[in-house]
């Protein structure tokens, strides 16, 4: 069986058989090894990535289901040596400890702040209800995600400005 | 050292040094690696919980197209030994062997296949017949000890077990005074028995083991371990080849919290490794993970509390029952640390014993789990000391601070009772819990909600309290070495086997280097570690990397910077005690400097040529606690019976804290998995001993929606033995969310709880009982 899609911008081709995971395709086959696998049934969210947009557990679609669709992974979010400010606020507010969940984490925050660029505290945590975390009790993760959203929020802000100047 | 008020770099919430590698998802862990021509090894786990192996016929298995390689007792060594990654010789028990003629528990190892595909060795796992003699099952410390129980280990040759035909790992008695008079003579007893259940670490990553021969055709081991050096010393033993056949490599680990204490897989994938010449590739599924990982000890602790009027304590009594399940792994130290780690606390009572048991059952085997017996003690402790502030009439707060240890004094206890020995004596000579249980209680408005029983619909809310210790350390056993060496550009080498599971600690011991080197900690590259890179370490376990491989990572720092004012003191024809280590320079009296570059590049390559390089170590002898109070507000829902801590907070002295933020991640991590061992999580078993619910679906943690309001509140203090003041924070604070949370509940609702977790079922049973009137209960 061959499968042909998008990952972070770039095409892929991959082969395997049929009941091949979207997981596996990522790891074994593209040697993307940022999405973990912690659980395989869907409760961790360790391996998340976004799906024509919308945050999905690896582990639990198969790579046919990708077939001529995006993939976006942690790999594709930093823009070569600069974090993705998503990136840089995880590590800033000490969100990282072992770094095992922090992919998925990323990945979650990211289709978050997307469709709510000011999120409520409710709509941090319900977005982050998929991914579990063992070693920082999640109070830094959250951090993240505001600082995360702040530092967005003045990207687009700067971004407008010039766009502005631009047509002044 | 310094004092801390100069501190540079230390006291600094600097950015994690492997934060950025992780966040963009490199490839940091053992399976992050191109697998594509491994073996795949998977284990056959036991049905039954306890069964002799009458016959293993591999032969249709072995014809399966991919099998490499089947392992059972028959083709594999021997050897007993324990898979607790401990100091040598280990405290645990000699009681396990890579394949056994008998299972012990529902999982227990009973073969493995190496194959091309995992499809291929899953497909003959199940093709593998095993004929077994089935045997009764011991499934409860009650069992355990009954006259004529079941004997686990009847085996011959298992040695260290203090009484095999009775079922019995490890026995512990320890007295001070005269307990029976001490009570006798108090105003006020009290005695409480508490139960604390299965429960399992479930780091995201599981365990997993990647395996290979290098080039000279050694066995090299990259493992997701807490214990580098002990995996190479008991794969060595097991597998019956020199240790200096073995690399142990440990790549970034996806957390630990004791379950990577332990060697589970390492003996299975070398032997494969060793056999076939190929690599392999051996990972627990979450359901393994939960069935044949470790757990923490589940135990049976009663306390008896003995006061004078004026609330000063006079006699303690603890008697713990441990279920150390099939094997006793870590059975006698988490035994020993149940006393050890909280009786100190209470240093008033003059009178003091303290009396434990391991036991065998045929059930998952606990092992090392954060927190290490002073989590399971804390508990019937502290609740029993909320028990005796009401009979006293004393505010909780109160009955502690006229009982809890301070600066200047010593408990009989630390020597009487250490790591499964005799302890060694000390004085405490940083205590800063007095101002810990002041902020604490003012930051959850101690005075206004205690006893206030606030009312919303159907949820009552109470405010509770406990304050506790752990240690920094195992004093006079543990051992940690450093190298730092130093590179032309004035960047430096921090080799370390001190072992970074996700805790932060190369990012700390960076730290500790950089202040006395006068560099910033990013100008040290950290390799943590690598059995032929690094020098000896225990590894991460017993709150021991800040305090004791910080100490060795100072003392090497220092070497290195006197071989470095000793280069710079001719180039600024100055004395080398005029010298000072500023801003990556050497700084004479008058201001003249030298950058540490030329320093280096001078040692290097022009004069007097050398290796700016030092090794140290460190074998602590004394094990300096940190201490801990804990608040926390609840709201129990009468009618469901469901408790919802509101507010949490801890306020813990952990000496300088090297690296503020890490600190505190260490202290809300620990919280909020003590407040899913509090209130839901628990292994559950069927009436033959199998793990009813071994998936993260039934096995509930805290996710994001369940944390708190949590506040955790750093009370600075100076530790004089420690690194820059330090003493290490990594346990501690997983032991306050149970006692805390179930004072709090009493302070709510009336009810005292004595059995992990609080479920609503059985804070609603409480209730119920509660309500009733005494006559009928």
């Amino acid at each position: 069986m061959k499968v042909r899609f998008t990952v972070n911008g770039h095409a892929a081709t991959v082969e395997g058989d049929a009941e091949m995971r979207l997981l596996d395709a990522l790891r074994d086959v593209l040697h993307l090894t940022g999405t973990k696998e912690g659980c395989g049934e869907g409760e961790c969210g360790a391996c998340t990535v976004l799906l024509d947009g919308l945050p999905v557990n690896s582990c639990l679609v198969l790579a046919a289901q990708a077939e001529g669709r995006e993939v976006l992974t942690i790999e594709g979010l930093a823009d070569g040596p600069r974090l993705h400010p998503i990136q840089q606020a995880f590590v800033d507010a000490g969100a990282v400890q072992c770094g095992f969940c922090t992919p998925g984490f990323v990945m979650s925050t990211y289709a978050l702040l997307r469709d709510h660029p000011a999120p409520s505290e409710e709509e941090i945590l319900t977005a982050l209800e998929g991914n579990l975390c063992r070693c920082t009790g999640y109070v830094r993760i959250v951090d993240a995600v505001k600082r995360a959203a702040v530092q967005l929020a003045e990207t687009r802000l700067g971004e407008a400005r010039a766009r502005a100047r631009e047509t002044a | 050292m310094a004092e801390r008020e100069s501190f540079v770099v230390v006291g600094q919430s600097v950015r994690k040094v492997d934060g950025v590698g992780l966040v963009k998802g490199k490839p940091k862990f053992v399976a992050d690696v191109d697998l594509s021509d491994v073996l795949y090894v998977k284990i056959l786990g036991s049905p039954h919980a306890h069964a002799r192996i009458v016959r293993i016929d591999s032969s249709a298995a072995a014809q399966i197209p991919g099998v490499i390689a089947i392992l059972t007792y028959e083709n594999t060594p021997s050897t007993r030994h324990t898979t607790a990654g401990q100091g040598y010789p280990e405290p645990s028990p000699y009681d396990a062997r890579m394949f056994d003629t008998k299972v012990r528990f529902v999982g227990d190892r009973v073969a493995a296949v190496a194959a091309e595909t995992e499809e291929a060795a899953e497909e003959a796992l199940r093709a593998i017949r095993v004929t077994y003699e089935e045997l009764p099952a011991v499934l409860s410390i009650d069992e355990a000890r009954a006259e004529g129980a079941p004997v686990i280990h009847d085996e011959g040759d298992s040695t260290g077990i203090y009484e095999a035909a009775r079922n019995i790992v490890a026995d512990v008695d320890i007295d001070v005074g005269d307990v029976e008079r001490g009570f006798v003579e108090s105003d006020v007893v009290v005695e409480t028995t508490c139960e604390t259940q299965y429960a399992q670490h479930t780091p995201i990553e599981t365990h997993v083991v990647h395996s290979y021969l290098d080039s000279d055709d050694r066995l090299v081991l990259r493992t997701s371990t807490q214990v580098p050096f002990h995996v190479r010393r008991i794969v060595a033993q097991t597998l019956g080849i020199p240790i200096q056949r073995i690399r142990v490599i440990k790549p970034r680990v996806g957390g630990g919290f004791g379950t990577k204490q332990e060697v589970l897989l390492e003996d299975i994938a070398g032997w494969v490794t060793l056999r076939t010449g190929r690599a392999a590739f051996l990972s627990l599924s979450r359901a393994e993970e939960f069935v044949a990982a470790r757990t923490r000890h589940p135990m049976r602790v009663r306390v008896k509390l003995g006061a004078n009027k004026d609330g000063v304590l006079h006699a303690i009594e603890m008697e713990a029952t441990s279920n150390t399940g099939a094997y006793g792994a870590h059975g006698l130290t988490v035994l020993a640390n149940t006393g050890s780690k909280t009786l100190p606390l209470y240093n008033k009572a003059k009178n003091a014993h303290f009396y434990g048991q391991a036991v065998y059952t045929n059930l998952p085997v606990p092992g090392a789990y954060r927190g290490y017996g002073a989590t399971q003690g804390y508990f019937p402790l502290e609740t029993a000391m909320d028990e005796l502030s009401e009979r006293l009439g004393l505010d909780p707060i109160e009955l502690r601070r006229r009982n809890h240890i301070r600066v200047g004094e010593t408990s009989p206890i630390f020597e009487k009772l250490g790591e499964g020995r005799e302890g060694v004596s000390q004085t405490v000579k940083s205590c800063e819990l007095e101002r810990c249980i002041a902020v604490g209680a003012e930051r959850i408005g101690w005075r206004e909600k205690r006893g206030a029983r606030r009312r919303e619909g159907p949820w009552v809310h109470g405010v509770g309290m406990s304050i506790m210790m752990q240690g920094s350390g195992i004093p006079q056993i543990d051992m940690a070495a450093a190298t730092i060496k130093m590179n032309e550009d004035g960047s430096f080498n921090l080799l370390v086997g001190a072992t970074d599971i996700g805790t932060g600690s190369d990012t700390i011991l960076a730290q500790i280097a950089a202040e006395v080197l006068g560099v910033p900690a990013s100008r040290m590259i950290v390799t943590s570690s690598d059995t032929d890179l690094t020098p000896f370490d225990v590894g991460a376990y017993a709150s021991s990397t800040t305090y004791v491989s910080g100490m060795a990572v100072q003392r090497a720092a220092e070497g290195v910077r006197g071989q470095i004012l000793s280069v710079a003191a001719p180039m600024l024809k100055a004395s080398v005690e005029s010298l000072r280590l500023v801003g990556e320079h050497a700084v004479g009296p008058a201001g003249a400097r030298v950058s540490l570059a030329e320093v280096c590049r001078r040692a290097m390559y022009s004069s007097d040529q050398f290796q700016i390089a030092a090794t140290a170590s460190c074998v602590p002898s004394e094990s300096p606690p940190p201490f801990l109070a804990n608040f926390a507000e609840v709201a129990v829902d009468v009618e469901t019976g469901r408790v919802k801590v509101v507010h949490y907070v801890a306020a813990v002295d952990c000496g300088v804290a090297i690296n503020p933020l890490m600190a505190e991640g260490q202290m809300e991590g620990a919280i909020v998995n003590g407040i899913g061992y509090a209130l839901s999580e628990e292994m559950l078993f069927s009436s033959t001993g199998r793990v009813r619910n071994p998936s993260l679906f039934d096995y509930k943690i805290p996710g994001a929606l369940d944390v708190p309001n949590l506040d955790v509140i750093l009370v600075g203090s100076y530790e004089p033995t420690g690194p820059m003041g330090a003493k290490s924070v990594g346990e501690i604070g997983i032991n306050g969310p149970i006692p805390t949370i179930a004072n709090a509940i009493y302070d709510a609702v009336g009810i005292r709880l004595r059995r992990t977790p609080f479920t609503p079922e059985r804070v609603l049973e409480a209730l119920v009982c509660e309500r009733r009137p005494k006559g009928e209960r």
